[in-house]
C-alpha cells in the first residue's frame, strides 16, 4: 500500500481551525534550558539518522551505482562506468522500452478508467440513499487487502480451466479458453482489472472524505441560480475539492510507478508484465547481477517520480510558512 | 460517513433513487465476486471441484482445505514472523514519528521545515529506487553468527523492521505534525512557564491530546505492515522467516494447481485484515484521509 500524505480536511481538523489561528504559534528554541535543548536534540537527530542512512543516503548511492559496473561481491570491484549503464538501458536492454510503455498505460488505464469510478462511486454514495453504509464497506474491502492477495484472488477468477471469468464465457477446459495472466496479449489488462478492484475504492474513501469538505452553501446557491445536478457537480463541487483534486492526482501517479506487488506475483514481471520498477528488482537480484544497470534503471524511475512528488510538496508547504 | 446526512440536509432527501440502486447494486455484486468465489473454492473439497468443475454447486462443503492449508502450509509460522516484524515497526515509527512531529510542529528552528518537507517526500519514492543501496549496505554489515544466520544484516528482522520504520516514518511524521499544530499554543506555553521540561510536555501534554491520530495511524500502519511484500521479500531468503504477505506466495508452490487450497490459505490472509476492518473501520478510514488542514 503507498503511503502518500493526504491534504484533505478531516471534519474534527476543520473544526479546530478557528482556535488554532490565534494560538499555534510555535516558540523559539533559544529560549530553552540546556537539558530541554539536548532531550529536543534527540527528538529531532535520531528519527533523522534513521531517515538519512536508510532513505536519503540510499538514493543518492543510487544515483552514484548508476556510473559504475559492479557486480556486487567486493566494494573494491566497483569501477567507474560513466553514462555506459545508461546507454545500455535506452539502447540495448530488450524490456526496457516495453516497460515504459507498460508504465504508461498503467497510468492512463488507472487515471482514465479507476479513478473516475472511484470519483461515481463517491458522488453516488454521498447522497443520502439508502444502505450507503453498506455499499462503502463493499467497495472499500478489497483497499485492504494487499495487492499480492489481490493479484492470488484474482488468479483463481482468471485461471484457464478452474477460473470463474472462463466458466462464464463457457470456455473452460476448451482450447479457446484464455488464460488471462499468462497470455501476453491480455495479461496487462487483466491485472489492470485487478488493480482497479483496488484503486477505486481508495479513490472513492478520499473523494467521500472531501464531498463532506465542500460548504453545503455552495451547492444551495448553484441550485437558487438553476444549476441542475451535473452543473453543480462539475462546475462548483468538482472545482471546490482542488486540493483533494491534486491528492488524488499525484496518488494516482505515484501509484502507476510503484507498482509491482502484483505483476511480480503472477510471474515476476515478464511476458507482457514488465514495469520498470520490476526491472529494477530483476537486474539486482538472481544470476548475472548487474547492480550499474539496476540502479539506472532506478534513477530513471526516481527520475520520474520527483516531478510529481516536487509539484505535490510544493502545494502542500508553500502555504505553511 | 454519518456527517453527510447533517452537511446536505436537501440533497436526495424524499426522492427514490432506482437507477443509482441498480448501478450500485451491480457494481457491488461485481466487487463482491472475487471474494466470494475464492471462499467458495476454499470451502469445497478438492475431489468434488475435480469431478465437477468449479462452476458448480455440488456439496459437500467443509474446512478441510483450511486446516490442511495451516497445517501443511505451516501458516502458523508465517503469522509468528509477521507479528515479530510488525509490532515493534508500527510502535517504533510512531513513537520516533510523534517526537519528531513535536520538534517540528511546537518550536520554531532553522531547518524544521526542511526537515518536514524531507521527510516527507522520502515516503513517496518508489522503494525500488532505495533497493539496491539497502540491500549491499546490510550485505556488507557484518553481524556476529550468534545473531545473525547469514553473518550480515541479510535475512535479519532488524534489516526489515529498519527500513519499514524509515519508510513510514515519513508519512507519520507529516500526519502528527499537522495534528499537532492545530493543537492550541497555550497549552504548552503555560506548561512551560509552570516548569515543566520538554519531555513533559511532549509526554504528559502533547501525546494523550494526540490519540486518535495515534489511533487512526496505529490501524493504518498494522494493515500497511502486515500487506507489505516487497522489503521481506528483498531482505529475507530463508521460507521459514517470511511473513505471511510475502509466505504466501511459497504456498502456491507448494499447493502447485491445488486452488482448493491456495483459495484456503488466501482466505485464512485475508481474515485479519478484514477483522481489523470490521473492528476499526473509523480509525482506518480516518487515517487513510487524515492530514493537513491547510489543504
Amino acid at each position: 500500500m503507498s503511503a502518500i500524505p493526504q491534504t484533505t480536511l478531516p471534519p474534527a481538523a476543520a473544526a479546530r481551525d478557528g482556535v488554532a489561528a490565534h494560538t499555534a504559534r510555535p516558540r523559539r528554541v533559544r529560549r530553552l534550558s540546556g537539558r530541554d535543548r539536548l532531550v529536543l536534540g534527540l527528538m529531532v537527530g535520531v528519527p533523522t539518522l534513521i531517515q538519512a542512512v536508510l532513505v536519503w543516503i540510499p538514493t543518492l548511492l543510487s544515483i552514484a551505482l548508476s556510473f559504475t559496473r559492479w557486480n556486487g561481491l567486493d566494494l573494491s570491484g566497483i569501477r567507474w562506468a560513466g553514462l555506459s549503464n545508461y546507454s545500455y538501458a535506452f539502447k540495448e536492454y530488450p524490456p526496457f522500452w516495453p516497460a515504459v510503455a507498460h508504465n504508461v498505460i498503467w497510468l492512463v488505464f488507472l487515471a482514465l478508467i479507476a479513478t473516475p469510478i472511484g470519483l461515481l462511486l463517491a458522488v453516488l454514495l454521498d447522497q443520502r440513499i439508502r444502505g450507503t453504509r453498506i455499499y462503502q464497506s463493499v467497495f472499500f474491502t478489497p483497499v485492504m487487502l494487499s495487492l499480492v492477495m489481490v493479484g492470488i484472488i484474482w488468479q483463481l477468477v482468471y485461471a484457464r480451466d478452474e477460473g470463474l471469468v472462463n466458466n462464464l464465457l463457457g470456455t473452460a477446459g476448451t482450447p479457446g479458453a484464455v488464460d488471462w495472466f499468462g497470455d501476453s496479449d491480455v495479461n496487462l489488462w487483466a491485472a489492470l482489472v485487478a488493480t482497479t478492484w483496488r484503486h477505486a475504492g481508495y479513490v472513492m474513501v478520499l473523494y467521500l472524505a472531501g464531498l463532506k469538505g465542500v460548504d453545503p452553501s455552495l451547492r444551495e446557491a448553484a441550485a437558487l441560480d438553476g444549476a441542475n445536478g451535473r452543473q453543480t457537480f462539475f462546475q462548483v463541487v468538482f472545482p471546490a475539492m482542488r486540493p483533494i483534486n491534486i491528492v488524488i492526482v499525484v496518488i494516482t501517479i505515484i501509484e502507476a510507478l510503484r507498482a509491482f506487488d502484483i505483476v511480480y506475483l503472477i510471474n515476476k514481471g515478464t511476458n507482457g508484465l514488465e514495469l520498470l520498477s520490476v526491472l529494477v528488482i530483476q537486474n539486482l537480484v538472481g544470476v548475472g547481477t548487474v547492480i550499474g544497470v539496476g540502479s539506472a534503471l532506478a534513477v530513471i524511475l526516481l527520475a520520474i517520480s520527483v516531478g510529481p512528488i516536487v509539484y505535490y510538496l510544493v502545494r502542500t508547504f508553500r502555504r505553511t510558512d | 460517513m454519518t456527517a453527510t446526512a447533517t452537511a446536505a440536509p436537501a440533497r436526495g432527501a424524499g426522492r427514490p433513487h432506482y437507477g443509482t440502486h441498480l448501478f450500485l447494486i451491480v457494481m457491488a455484486v461485481m466487487w463482491l465476486i472475487p471474494l466470494l468465489w475464492t471462499l467458495y473454492a476454499a470451502l469445497r473439497p478438492k475431489a468434488v471441484t475435480d469431478k465437477y468443475g468449479y462452476w458448480s454447486l455440488h456439496g459437500p462443503i467443509n474446512l478441510d482445505n483450511f486446516t490442511n492449508a495451516w497445517t501443511q502450509g505451516g501458516m502458523a509460522t508465517y503469522f509468528g514472523n509477521t507479528l515479530t516484524i510488525t509490532v515493534p515497526s508500527v510502535l517504533l515509527t510512531l513513537l520516533l514519528a510523534s517526537m519528531m512531529a513535536f520538534a517540528v510542529s511546537r518550536f520554531t528552528w532553522k531547518f524544521n521545515l526542511t526537515l518536514l518537507v524531507l521527510f516527507t517526500a522520502g515516503n513517496m519514492l518508489p522503494p525500488q529506487v532505495l533497493a539496491a543501496p539497502l540491500f549491499e549496505m546490510f550485505k556488507h554489515t557484518p553481524l556476529p553468527y550468534s545473531i545473525s544466520s547469514s553473518g550480515t544484516l541479510l535475512d535479519t528482522y532488524y534489516a526489515v523492521i529498519a527500513v519499514e520504520v524509515a519508510f513510514q516514518m515519513g508519512f507519520c511524521t507529516f500526519v502528527l505534525s499537522n495534528y499537532m499544530k492545530a493543537l492550541p499554543g497555550g497549552l504548552t506555553e503555560a506548561a512551560q512557564v509552570d516548569g515543566a521540561s520538554v519531555w513533559q510536555q511532549y509526554s504528559r501534554i502533547i501525546m494523550p491530546l494526540t490519540r486518535p491520530a495515534l489511533a487512526a495511524l496505529g490501524t493504518l500502519e498494522v494493515v500497511w505492515l502486515y500487506n507489505d511484500y516487497f522489503w521481506p521479500l528483498l531482505f529475507i531468503h530463508s521460507g521459514d522467516r517470511l511473513p505471511i504477505t510475502t509466505g504466501i506466495t511459497n504456498l502456491q508452490g507448494q499447493f502447485l494447481l491445488d486452488y482448493n487450497m491456495i483459495a484456503a490459505g488466501a482466505t485464512i490472509t485475508v481474515i485479519p485484515t478484514l477483522v481489523v476492518y470490521l473492528a476499526l473501520q473509523r480509525h482506518f478510514v480516518a487515517g487513510l484521509t487524515l492530514g493537513a488542514s491547510k489543504g
